[in-house]
Parts: structure tokens; sequence; C-alpha cells
């Protein structure tokens, strides 16, 4: 793929925190209730209430920001933010601006080309994470006949860490591997579900492109991408968004420019495909941001880091640098491919490599066998019918039969609910094979096959398959590996002659 | 029986010689008597205070054990929520607000068995001096009807010096307990921040707010302040600091004290009369043994400046949920939101309270910020400075509550200015958090009430109360009631 331009983004990633109560009063923040159902007086800002800090969230953000590698401030302020909009009842959010809890990051992504068959790793840098409460939810009359709108207040509230990224994302695939690591991770460590249907992440992508233009660099004025919801939408945005802008650059490379205009938003349509731009930022940027009055400025003491920490667990990233080591020595691939199953995905692999020992025997196992069947089945491990333990003896059992016997033993196993060995005999599969005697049925093979012996000889190797063929149906179940050494050995016996 | 302090109301019940419900009717009365005249009440509900007092009465009957309080009347300003009670803030946004709270004021007072005798008028919002600017009505001085009794909190100062409750709260931003018991004659204190939770007060100023009562006295008032003080944990600015008893240590000699005085409170625009009063009580504390000692506030000459950046930046925010959306008065017709939320404001606020509003928009708006509300933040900062500097040589600072006795009704509506310079010797109080209380010491020859201001640092409660209630004992002007119909 060569795009005339370079694409730059940095996306605005707000996650819903699993907490039981809101940020700042008692109220549940259970998805899916009647409307207005999870309210008190705090949270629907009436007069004369006050808000208090919800400490299990702010722990949360602080296990979030250290998985992000950012700095944890000591001192930290909540501030108001004001504007007007009906599903903020108190005309101003609670949020923090010049004193984050948390600042300089950074999150490892894959950015290969092909994030299907390998791994590149990148660091995209973060400006900042903060909290911050979630506003309630407007429902408009879409038909046109003009009902009222209405206000669900149950969202209000909610504590939301808001996740900042530099500019430094540089393709729709980059994007989406971005998010999906920030989605693995924030699950991995319990802080949320982030789930985008439901609106626990979200996300903004600020968007413009870096073009060569007269011997210098032309950047395109930024435009803020809203309304996404799905990692797809943001990958198909970003893409469609920046191909716009080149677009429009070719239209006027003068004055299409960077600075020459305030950020606009644009909205994506995900069923035509397009961004709509929405306006122009100049009039709603003045949040009048001040130091809220109502809370206490919050002191991070070095014992509570070191809490956050030990609560964060193993992280993704610190997780596929030991696989790829002894005793697993994964690769990089692969050690991604398994991460992103999930740290019960993990747990189940390990547990299978302590009893087998080779690592990398029990991926390739596990990616043939145990993922393919969790897909048709849709099912997680942890509701897998084949206990790590059973997995194990299957792949000691099987050790020695063809790829084909050991997927009808397996198979088999998920359907009757038997053990290897109990399948091994039902389905009458011969698993000790006599070395001497297979030898005997490729020398056989090798006689019978006059045409393909020759044809090997004139260097189309391929012609071995056939021969193979026929060793395997005369010695059923025989393992492969054995099979093509004795094959290929006996073959290179009549190259020399 | 209405011109009794608290404490002697207690004394009455508890040696049988009154029932609750016969000081309650007798406050009743008053109020119908007198508050056609002095204006100071919102709102009254007679059979409710009747229940209250009956329940108290019958609790002593009981033999149950009564609180700090039982069967006193008291009066609420209109800007803390009341369960089930109208709390309008004298403004014609929260005409119809009918709280389903109490604020964590009233819950103490409702748990210490008092008698809640009404709602009292107020500045719209807590913003004004005079109590002119309620949207409802204007209250009178009792001592002088053709006079402001002060304000924001005028109604509730009004009630206590008209003996129509024996005592009250107030809320004070910037002055508006001390300002109103200084021109009405009667003791009223602003702790220090975060001592008496915010919890249930409809929000002015955050970080300036606090609840105080009125009384005639300064026993009382230490009395209140035991029942209204204390950490909760709903205001994350309450302070989780022990209340001492402050009845308890009242009467302690102020001998070998030090009274700070400082020369920025004896300049320009303040009335000789005042002055004249405010040195007589310097001259009393001398001869009770104190050593007065001349300090300097410095800064003191920007806190109006200050206080009216602060204080509306905060309120343009916290009054932002009026728009006839959730709260507040809604424009009548169809407009869209934007229209809406411009017209319900505008009819829903008065005047004053929108000039505030737009002067903290404008010291908040980006281009102004860093001239107006940060440089502001910089100089409370210093106002504070100059305070912790003065309490280290001295245990009190003194000096007149207001510039002059009581004014004209309409005498300062025009002129918003002079106004806000009514509250000039108390709004750095607020600024600083420190605490603060004005007892009467003296009548002006045309008979006003004049009172003396002490301040003293953050928690010192317990001392602040003795060494007002060591002056009062000396002197008799809290003795004193205007002679009302
Ligand atoms: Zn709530």
């Amino acid at each position: 793929m060569s795009l005339p331009y370079k694409i730059v983004v940095g996306l605005e990633v707000h996650v819903q925190l699993l907490t039981n109560t809101k940020l700042f009063c008692g109220c549940s923040t259970k998805f899916g209730s009647p409307p207005n159902s999870q309210v008190c007086p705090v949270c629907i800002g009436m007069p004369g209430t006050l808000p208090v800090m919800n400490r299990k969230a702010f722990d949360l953000a602080l296990r979030a920001a250290l998985a992000l590698n950012c700095s944890i401030a000591e001192f930290t302020k909540w501030d108001r933010k004001n504007y007007y909009y009906p599903d903020l009842p108190k005309n101003y959010q609670i949020s923090q601006y010049d004193l984050p809890f948390s600042y300089e990051g950074f999150l490892e992504i894959n950015a290969a080309a092909d994030p299907k068959k390998e791994y590149t790793p990148k660091r995209i840098g973060l400006f900042r994470a903060h909290l911050e409460e979630d506003a309630g939810k407007n429902t408009h009359d879409e038909s046109g006949r003009g009902a009222d709108s209405k206000v669900d207040l149950n969202r209000t509230g909610t504590p939301l860490l808001e996740i900042v990224s530099k500019p430094e994302i540089n393709s729709p695939e980059e994007a989406k591997a971005y998010l999906e690591e920030i989605r693995l991770m924030l699950r991995e460590i319990g802080v949320s579900d982030c789930e985008m249907q439901e609106g626990s992440l979200r996300c903004d992508a600020n968007v413009n492109i870096h073009i060569e233009h007269e011997g210098g660099i032309a950047a395109t004025p930024l435009v803020e991408v809203k309304n996404l919801n799905s990692i797809t939408s943001v990958g198909r945005a970003i893409a469609y968004e920046a191909e716009r802008q080149y677009k429009e650059f070719k239209k006027d490379p003068v004055n299409y420019r960077f600075g020459n205009m305030f950020k606009t938003t644009a909205g994506w349509n995900d069923v035509k495909g397009i961004t709509v731009i929405q306006r122009h930022k100049e009039n709603a940027s003045d949040y009048r941001y001040f130091p809220e009055p109502d809370l206490v400025p919050v002191v991070v003491t070095p014992s509570e880091v070191q809490a956050a920490k030990m609560a964060m667990g193993e992280l993704p990233s610190e997780q596929r640098k030991r696989l790829q080591s002894a005793p697993f020595n994964l690769t990089q691939y692969d050690s991604q491919v398994l991460t992103a199953k999930g740290r019960r995905m993990v747990t189940y692999y390990e547990e299978v490599t302590a009893v087998i020992g080779d690592g990398k025997q029990v991926i390739n196992r596990m990616s043939d066998l145990v993922m393919g069947a969790l897909n048709d089945r849709k099912e997680e491990i942890d509701q897998f019918p084949l206990s790590s333990q059973t997995f194990a003896d299957f792949m000691k059992k099987t050790a020695s039969i063809t790829q084909q016997g050991r997927r009808d033993v397996f198979n088999h196993m998920l359907e009757k609910g038997t053990d290897a060995a109990t399948s091994i005999k039902e389905l009458g599969i011969q698993t000790d094979f006599d070395e001497s005697k297979l030898l005997q049925a490729v020398l056989e093979a090798i006689a019978a096959n006059g045409p393909a012996v020759e044809d090997y000889k004139k260097g189309k190797t391929a012609a071995a398959n056939r021969i193979k063929g026929h060793v395997m149906k005369t010695a059923k179940g025989a393992p492969n590996d054995v099979v093509q050494r004795l094959l290929e050995a006996e073959l290179a016996k009549l190259m020399g002659t | 029986m209405i011109e009794r302090t608290a404490a002697e109301l207690i004394a009455l019940q508890a040696k049988g010689e009154a029932t609750a419900e016969a000081i309650t009717d007798a406050f009743l009365a008053s109020i119908k008597a007198r508050d056609g005249e002095v204006k100071a009440y919102q709102f009254v509900d007679e059979a409710l205070a009747r229940e209250q007092a009956k329940a108290v009465d019958a609790k002593r009957k009981s033999g149950a054990k009564l609180g700090a309080l039982a069967g006193v009347p008291i009066a609420i300003k209109d800007v803390l929520c009341t369960k089930g009670l109208p709390t309008t803030c004298s403004s014609k946004m929260l005409q119809n607000f009918i709280p389903p709270y109490d604020a964590h004021v009233i819950e103490n007072l409702k748990a210490a068995d008092a008698v809640l005798i009404g709602k009292t008028n107020m500045d719209e919002f807590a913003m004004g001096s005079s109590t002119e600017n309620s949207a409802y009505k204007t209250t009178r001085n009792p001592w002088d009807l053709e006079r402001i009794p002060g304000g924001s909190s005028g109604g509730s100062a009004a009630a206590v010096a008209a003996c129509e409750a024996a005592c009250s709260l107030g809320t004070d931003t910037g002055g508006s307990i001390r300002q109103p018991a200084s021109l009405c004659g009667i003791v009223g204190i602003k702790p220090t921040y975060g001592r008496v939770s915010r919890y249930g007060l409809i929000a002015f100023a955050s970080s300036l707010d606090q609840v105080g009562p009125f009384t005639h006295d300064v026993t009382d008032n230490a009395l209140l302040m035991e029942v209204i003080s204390g950490h909760d944990p709903r205001d994350s600015t309450s302070v989780d600091e022990p209340v001492p008893a402050y009845t308890k240590t009242l009467n302690t000699p102020v001998k070998g004290l030090t009274i700070g005085v400082a020369r920025e409170y004896f300049g320009e625009g303040l009335d000789p009369e005042v002055e004249a009063s405010v040195k007589q009580a310097l001259k009393e504390y001398e001869k009770l043994g104190a050593t007065i000692k001349e300090v300097s506030l410095p800064h003191s000459k920007y806190a109006v400046a200050v206080y009216y950046i602060v204080a509306t930046a905060e309120a343009s925010s916290n009054l932002a949920r009026y728009d006839g959306m959730h709260y507040g008065h809604r424009a009548k017709g169809k407009h869209d939101l934007i229209a809406t939320y411009s017209k319900s404001r505008a009819e829903g606020f008065g005047k004053e309270v929108q000039r505030r509003i737009m002067l903290g928009t404008y010291a908040l708006s980006s281009g102004y910020k860093d001239a107006y509300y940060l440089k502001a933040l910089k100089v409370r900062r210093l106002i504070k400075n100059d305070f912790d500097k003065a309490f280290e040589s001295c245990d009190v600072v003194m000096g007149p509550t207001a510039p002059t006795p009581a004014f004209k009704l309409g005498e300062k509506t025009a002129d918003p200015l002079s106004m806000y310079l009514s509250d000039i010797y108390t709004i750095s109080c607020n600024l600083a958090g420190i605490a603060g209380i004005s007892i009467p010491c003296g009548f002006s020859k045309t008979g006003l009430p004049i009172g003396l201001q002490i301040q003293a640092p953050p928690f010192a409660e317990e001392k602040m109360l003795q060494v007002a209630r060591m002056y009062e004992a000396a002197t008799d002007w809290h003795t004193k009631r205007p002679k009302l119909g």
C-alpha cells in the first residue's frame, strides 16, 4: 500500500471504569436499566448537593495509567468544564484540566503491515490520561414528527478515563491495533469491559495528512471525527477522511493547510461510509475551566502507586515478552496471537506446556484444534469441555499419529466426552508403529511408483507426495513425520546412485 | 417570652415554667404581629411548627433525653434545603423547588429537637448586602423600618432582632451573616471554611460559603455552633476536626490576650460613629487586661476586587443549572434550545444575579482568565498570608464589621459599587477561610446598632467566642431589643 501522503492521527479514547457506583455519588453504574432509575440528588445536580470522590474509581484509573506507562502526579485536582447541554444537568462536567493525575505515557502496538501474519512493535506516545464524569444520554424523535426529546441520566456521573494519544498513529491499521491493545489491556487488568456497543469504550479521531509538496511537507487542517461505533469504523473513517483531505488539498493546495482554519468536527456515517463535516470548533471551545471548589485535591502517595501496581497483574506487553522466552520460546507473532486471546487462554496454554514441555508444539496444536473448536462452538476457553490436563494427555497419546488421526481423536473426545485413550481405542487407531515395518512400507511404495520416482529424480520434488500417499494407505494412522523422514532418506539414497 | 435567648427558653422548659408549644405559639404570634412590617419571613408553616413543639413536649414528658435546642424556635435562611418545604433562595427561579432532602445543618437542628419555625427572606441566591435583591419582598431593619437589615441573610437577622425567632441560621459568603448581624444589633458568626457542612446549602460561591447562626448573645451562638459544626462525609471540604464544647469555655477571662487591630480598617469611608464605638470597645478590652497591637493587612484593599471575581466566577458555574431544562423557571412557549435557556434565565433571575453571572463568565473567559480569575486567585493567597502573619503575633484581629450603620431602603440600589463596599471589612475573612464574628458594640445617635468584628485563625472559634463573650459580659448592648408593635 503506497499512499501519496502520510496519515497522522491522534486518538481520544474514553473508557468507563468498572466500578459498582458512580464517580461522585453512590448510584449504580449498571448498563441497560430503565431510564432515570439510577439517579440521586447528587448525580442529577440538585441544588445544594455536593460531589464526593469514589476512591475505587480513582484507584482503577491509577492502575490503568500505570499500565499505560504514564507518570503519576503526586498532586492532582478537579476542574469544572462549563457548557450547556440537556444531558448535563449541572451544565458543567467535573473533569481534569491542567493537572491531570497522569501524563506522558506510551502504548506498544503491533504495527505490522499485515498484523494477521507478523508482529512489528511500535510505541504510540500518550499525552495524558485523566478522570472525569460521564454525561447522560439525550434521545430525540428521529421520525421528524417533532415529539419531545428525552433525557436519561442513568449514565450521568459514571467514571470515565480519557486517554489522549499523541498524533503518532499513521494508518487505519495502527489505529485499530491501538484500540485493540487498549481494550485487551484494560480488560486484562480489570479496569473496563471496553464494550463499544454499550458505550463503555468511545473513540474520537483527530485526523490530518502530511503531503510532500513543492519540496516541503504540507499539512492539512485537523478534523476531529466523532460517532465512531466500532473499531472497524475507526479504521474506515480514518482512511476515508485522509483521502477526502487529500482531494481537498489537491483542489486548493495554497489555502487548505493546517493553521489556516480552526479544527473542524465531523461525524462518521457508518452506513454511507463517509464523514460529514458538522461545525467549526471555535464557538464551542471556551469551556471556562476552573478548579472545582466542591472537591479537595487528591494526593497520591508512593504506597498507593505501589498498591495499584500490585493490583495490575501482568500486562499484555509483559506477557508477550515472557511467552517469547524459555520455556515457551514463542515467536513474537505467536505470543501476540495467544495474548490477544486473553489471560485465561494463556493460563490454559501454560498448563498444557508444563506437561508437554515444547511450547511451540503446544501453540501449534492449540491453534489447530482448540481455538478452531472454540470458534465453531462459540465458546470461551473457560467453558471448553477439555481441561488443560485432558488436552495435555491427548497430546501425549497422539504424538506419533497422523494429523488426521489426531483430529479424529480430538473431535471424538469433544463429542463423546471420553478421554484420549478411550477415543483412540473406540476409533481403532493404531498408535504404536514399528519403524522397521514402516520402512518396509516405504520401500514397497517406492518400488510400486516407478514413474513418480523418475519424476522426483528429474527435480519434481512434489512427486514425493504421491509415494507418501501410497505409504499412508498401507500404514493407516502412521505418524506423518516419521514416514516423511524415512521416505526422504530412501529417496536421497536413490538420488545418490 | 419572645425577647428571651435560646438558653433562657431551654431553662424555662427545664424548670417547667413553659412548654415548647407555648414558646412556639408566642413566637408565631410575634410573627403575626410584626412580620407584616418587618417582612423577615419567606415562608412560615404554623401547623408544622406546633407539631414539632408538641413532639418536644411529648418527648420531655416521656422522660427521653432531649436535644441541645429542645423547643427553641429557629428561623432558616431560604438558601438551606428543607425536606418537603419550599426552598426558593428568594428567586423566581426556584419558586416551586421543594427539596427531597434536608441540608446537613437542618438534620442536626432536627436531631437537637429545635423547632423550625419558617424560612427567611434573603438577597436572591445570597447576592447582595441589603436583602433588597429578593424577588419577593424587602425585609426591613427592626430598629428602623425605613432602613435595610443588611444582607444577604437580612431575613434571618431581622427575624431574631425583631424577636420573631429565638435564633436563626444564615450563610456568609462575603459578610452575609456578620454585616446584617451588625446592622440589626445581634450576634452572627461566619465559621472557619470547612467547620460546618455545606451539604444542602444552595451554592453561591462554593469556596467561600459557610453556614452560621444568628443569636441575641454569644452564649446562644456557642450553643448553636456546637449543634451545627462537625465533619460531614457528604461535603468533601468539611474538615474532620473535633468540635469543642464552645459553651463550656466561654467565660474565660481575656487577660494576657493580644488583640490585633488592622490599621487598614480605619481608613476612608468609615462612619465616625462606627469608628468611635469600635475604638471604645477596644478600650474596654484593654480594661479587661488584653493587649492591643497594631497589625497590617496590606492586601486587604484588594479584597473587594478579588471577591467580585472569585465569587462571581464560581457563581456563574454554580447557577448554570438553572436553565429551565432540569431546574428553574422555564419560559413559556416553544423555543429552540438556546432560546429556551436564554429566555428562561432572563425571566428567572433578577438583575443583580444576572450582573454577577455575566461578571463571572467574563472573568473565566479565554483571553481574560489570566488577567482576572487566575490573578485574583494569586491575590487571594496574599490576603490569606496577611492573616497568617498577623496571627503570628496576636490571638484575634478586631475592627468594625460594616463601615456604616444600616442605610436607607433604596439608598444604594442604583449604585452597585457602593453597595459592594458595605462588605469591605468582612470579605477578606471568607477569602482567607478564617473565622469571624460580629457582636453588638453600641448604637448611633439615631439609635442604629453598630457591630464589632472579631476574626480568628482557622478552627479557633472557641477562642473567638470566648473573646466575644468577655466583652459582652462587661457590656449590655446585647440585651437591647427594638420597639415594635
Ligand atoms: Zn447518584
